[in-house]
């Protein structure tokens, strides 16, 4: 070290300088009694505690728990390989089993259901009772994000606990519509599309749009402009008095379930813009025994709709 | 914190210059880009260019600054870092209070697309790692860098450089969610050219630490500066191989990782839980390692302690980052190697934690008074809670039941509230009042109000989402006696419900206590006496160049 003081810090901070002369001992720490390790940095030092054991006991613990892992389970990688461990587990495989092990458990009471007997179905508590327990998942994961938890569905899309149906609410038909969907992404799916009328003048589609709402109160004058606009463009799909129905292949107009509302400025939107929802086909996504339970359950939910209403005065 | 005062003429034409270069590189950028994201953070970058050019252009042939400053620690930038770590604080925990809300309410997000929910969770992670983070661990590791290596840091521009372009790195990134542009990578969202200019400051800050570090007058280099060195090598290897890409067009944000498939989740979750590691461990462990012996005025525990931990935490986290893959397309053995490394990483963890409580030996006293040294105290305790947590969770029959659920979400924050928020506050009511020049913060009284709000937040949200969690996991994995799953997806989510709400109000808590402790920084700000003598001094001056 140079003489200069400047360069030459603190004696009292070189380590040489902190061991006693008499016991030849570093400085020691007066709460712990330990010695200080003679680094110092601006205060702050560090006591020469010896390395606790249960550190050491732990550490031990903890390597001893990866070897036996490593031992048993696939773990370190070799060349193009790795080690397969003893067990001889595999994920997939794993996987595989227990999805099996599951399948197996619903295998007993789904095997009814993979063949479309609906109506023997029905006719057995005993099978409805855990089926339709089972089912009410599937609605609930599949089903309940666009028609809602309780199937009441919202703008957009249609409930399906209630007693209005457009392609038909039996069971059978319901299976029909969940495999191939609607304006879904097949060839052999159901088609259904509500034109825009944007070719009339916007007068125009302001009468049609009060004689559709005027439609379903009831207090339709077929003598009114919109009226005789409605016979010109809509009755072909829609019949003559707005019942519409399967046969028509238009939904009714007069029985307050129109899917996209019946309020003045939701038909005017419709009108303009036209409608082509779609419901996805899904077939390819759930197995024949879960589209047939799911089926029976939406028949199930409109049956309990249509009792409800019927009970309501 | 005038130019004038502390950098050199040379030094100031130097920062003229660099201010001149941002200026006409945010220019070029809007200006080839011409419209969308890239257009408008090349504005941003334009108008901070011309900021700058203006306030250091205003001072540039001011007299000369005094030779006197080389006998005082260069704390410029360390305030700046302060300010943006509380600015970025208030931001990020604001919006992270604000999505925890819409969880709750969903209804109540309004129909404009920069306010969804996918936009904003984004700008709450990146402002909360980056911004809060980010700007602590930079502000700090200068701070003690100066101070343990009892010298000046060896250059004036570039400090000032990393923490301007680090922020600037945090604006780009957080303006470009809100945008829509992102690279889909958990915590590493931000765009090519924002990776880029993060590059470029990390070397710079990287050069800067070496080479102060070189210029130490002490024989040792203390332990929290081997955490600060980790921190800033690693998140450098890190950032870069996970943000690899190839951009679309020079002139537009949009880029594709040149990872693919379970290559890229594995290359992800490698720079994630490391980002975990040595962004939000290593670097504040650094933080605690200086500011606890210095608030509680006691010694280390012990130094073996350190040095197993320093090692076994450097050489063991690298290889957990599997641990977020169990039960994936992931091989298993790459499973099992992530989660038997994540075990042996317990002990290395643990003597930090324990190292750092035994250091209070002796100062218990000051623990149960000082509200500062409490903050430290329950750093510690969470630091030791959360890793023993992540060891556990990270086991694979434990992970199928805690995987996507919010367990997760508990122990990330049982880590980030409870440990790292923890520490920093500790850390600024340590070291605002010395850059202050003053013995204690503005409102002493308000440093209880902070603790007390910061610890109840966190306990309340880290319980409320330990409770979602199990539920969920719980409800998830139920099957009935016919083999069919027992709940729905929805049934789950509905009973989140009142989680969700409690968890909001706990966040609710920690973001006013950030607020107050905001307000008490900046008020002790405003009280620093105008010529305050520095209360340490670097060893001996460096001789004038």
């Amino acid at each position: 070290m140079s003489d200069d003081p400047r360069l030459n810090p603190d004696p009292s901070r070189d380590p040489a300088q902190q061991i006693d002369e008499e016991t030849g001992h570093r400085e020691i720490d007066p709460v712990t009694g330990y010695d200080t390790t003679g680094h110092d940095w601006n205060g702050i030092r560090e006591l020469n505690t010896p390395f606790s054991r249960i550190a050491l006991w732990a550490m031990i613990l903890t390597f001893l728990y990866s070897v036996v892992a490593w031992i048993l389970l696939p773990a370190w990688p070799y060349g193009s390989s790795f080690t397969r461990g003893v067990l001889g587990l595999d994920q997939q495989t794993m996987a595989d089993e227990r999805f099996a092990r599951i399948a197996a458990d619903r295998a007993t009471w789904m095997a009814p259901f993979e063949a479309s007997d609906f109506e023997a179905a029905q006719a057995d508590p005993m099978l409805m009772g855990p089926a339709m327990l089972a089912a009410d998942r599937l609605y609930q994961d599949n089903c309940a994000a666009c028609h809602g938890t309780d199937g009441a569905g919202g703008p957009g899309y249609p409930a399906l606990n209630d007693a209005h149906w457009l392609w038909g609410g039996t069971p059978g038909i319901i299976a029909e519509t969940l495999h191939v969907g609607i304006n879904a992404d097949r060839d052999d799916t159901r088609f259904a599309q509500m034109p825009a009328f944007d070719y009339l003048e916007r007068r125009e589609r302001h009468a049609l749009a009060d004689y559709v709402v005027a439609l379903k109160d009831g207090s339709a004058d077929p003598q009114s402009e919109g009226g005789v606009l409605f016979l010109d463009n809509c009755s072909a799909c829609h019949g003559d008095d707005g019942a519409g129905g399967y046969e028509n292949g238009a939904p009714s107009l007069t029985d307050d379930a129109v899917i996209y509302g019946q309020d003045r400025d939701s038909v005017l939107e419709t009108l303009r813009y036209g409608r082509q929802g779609v419901m996805p086909a899904w077939s390819d996504r759930l197995s024949e025994g879960d589209i047939n339970l799911l089926a029976l359950y939406v028949a199930t939910l409109a049956q309990e709709g249509e009792a409800e209403e019927g009970a309501q005065p | 914190m005038t130019p004038a005062g502390t950098l050199s003429r040379n030094e100031r034409q130097f920062a003229f210059g660099l201010s001149i270069a941002l200026a006409v590189l945010g220019f070029a950028m809007a200006a080839f880009a011409a419209k969308g994201v890239m257009a408008v953070h090349g504005a941003m970058a334009l108008a901070a260019g011309l900021f700058l050019i203006f306030r250091i252009g205003g001072q540039l042939y001011d007299s000369a600054a005094g030779p006197d400053r080389h006998d005082r620690y260069f704390d410029g930038p360390t305030r700046f870092g302060v300010v943006m770590t509380l600015v970025w604080a208030i931001i990020a925990m604001g919006v992270g209070v604000w999505v925890a809300a819409l969880l709750y309410w969903p209804e109540g997000t309004p129909a404009v697309p920069w306010t969804s929910f996918g936009r904003l969770r984004p700008v709450h992670t990146t402002g909360i790692i980056f911004g809060f983070g980010g700007n602590a661990l930079i502000a700090t590791s200068f701070y003690v860098l100066q101070r343990t290596a009892r010298t000046r840091l060896a250059d004036a521009v570039s400090p000032w450089f990393v923490l301007i372009g680090f922020n600037l790195f945090c604006l780009w990134a957080v303006s470009g969610y809100l945008m829509g542009s992102t690279q889909s990578k958990e915590y590493a969202e931000a765009e090519w050219y924002a990776d880029i200019l993060l590059v470029i400051v990390w070397v710079v800050y990287f050069v800067v630490y070496l080479r102060t570090l070189a210029r130490r007058h002490e024989p040792h280099i203390y332990v929290a500066n081997w955490y600060y060195l980790a921190f800033i090598l690693v998140v450098a290897m890190l950032h870069i191989v996970n943000n690899l890409a190839i951009p679309v067009r020079w002139n537009g944000a949009d880029s594709f990782t040149i990872w693919a498939g379970v290559q890229d989740a594995m290359i992800q979750w490698w720079y994630g839980h490391n980002a975990v590691a040595f962004f939000l461990t290593a670097g504040f462990l650094g933080m605690l390692y200086y500011f606890l012996p210095v608030r509680s005025g006691r010694p280390i525990w012990s130094y073996r302690l350190s040095i197993l931990s320093f090692w076994g935490i450097v050489f063991f986290y690298v290889w957990v980052g599997s641990h977020h893959l169990h039960y994936t397309a992931l091989p298993y053995w790459v499973q099992t190697l992530g989660m038997t490394f994540s075990v042996m990483l317990l002990v290395p963890s643990w003597a930090s934690a324990g190292n750092a409580i035994a250091t209070l030996n002796g100062a218990w006293h000051k623990v149960r008074d000082d509200a500062t040294l409490r903050f430290m105290f329950v750093a510690a305790v969470f630091y030791g809670l959360s890793t023993f947590e992540g060891s556990f969770l990270a086991i694979r029959p434990v992970n199928s039941l805690s995987h996507y659920t919010d367990w997760t979400v508990g122990h990330v924050h049982s880590g980030t509230l409870g440990w790292v928020a923890m520490i920093i506050f500790g850390a600024l009511y340590t070291m605002v009042p010395q850059l202050s020049g003053r013995e204690t913060m503005a409102w002493p009284r308000a440093i209880e109000w902070h603790f007390w709000l910061a610890v109840g937040g966190t306990l309340v949200y880290v319980v409320s989402m330990w409770n979602a969690g199990i539920i969920q996991g719980l409800m998830w994995r139920a099957y009935d006696e016919n083999g069919a799953l027992s709940y729905s997806f929805v049934q789950s989510v509905e009973a989140m419900a009142p989680y969700y709400l409690i968890r909001t109000i706990g966040g609710g808590m920690f973001l006013t206590g950030a607020i107050i402790c905001a307000a008490n920084c900046y008020a002790t700000f405003r009280s620093a006496p105008l010529m305050a003598e520095p209360r340490d001094v670097p060893l001996r001056p460096t001789p004038a160049e």
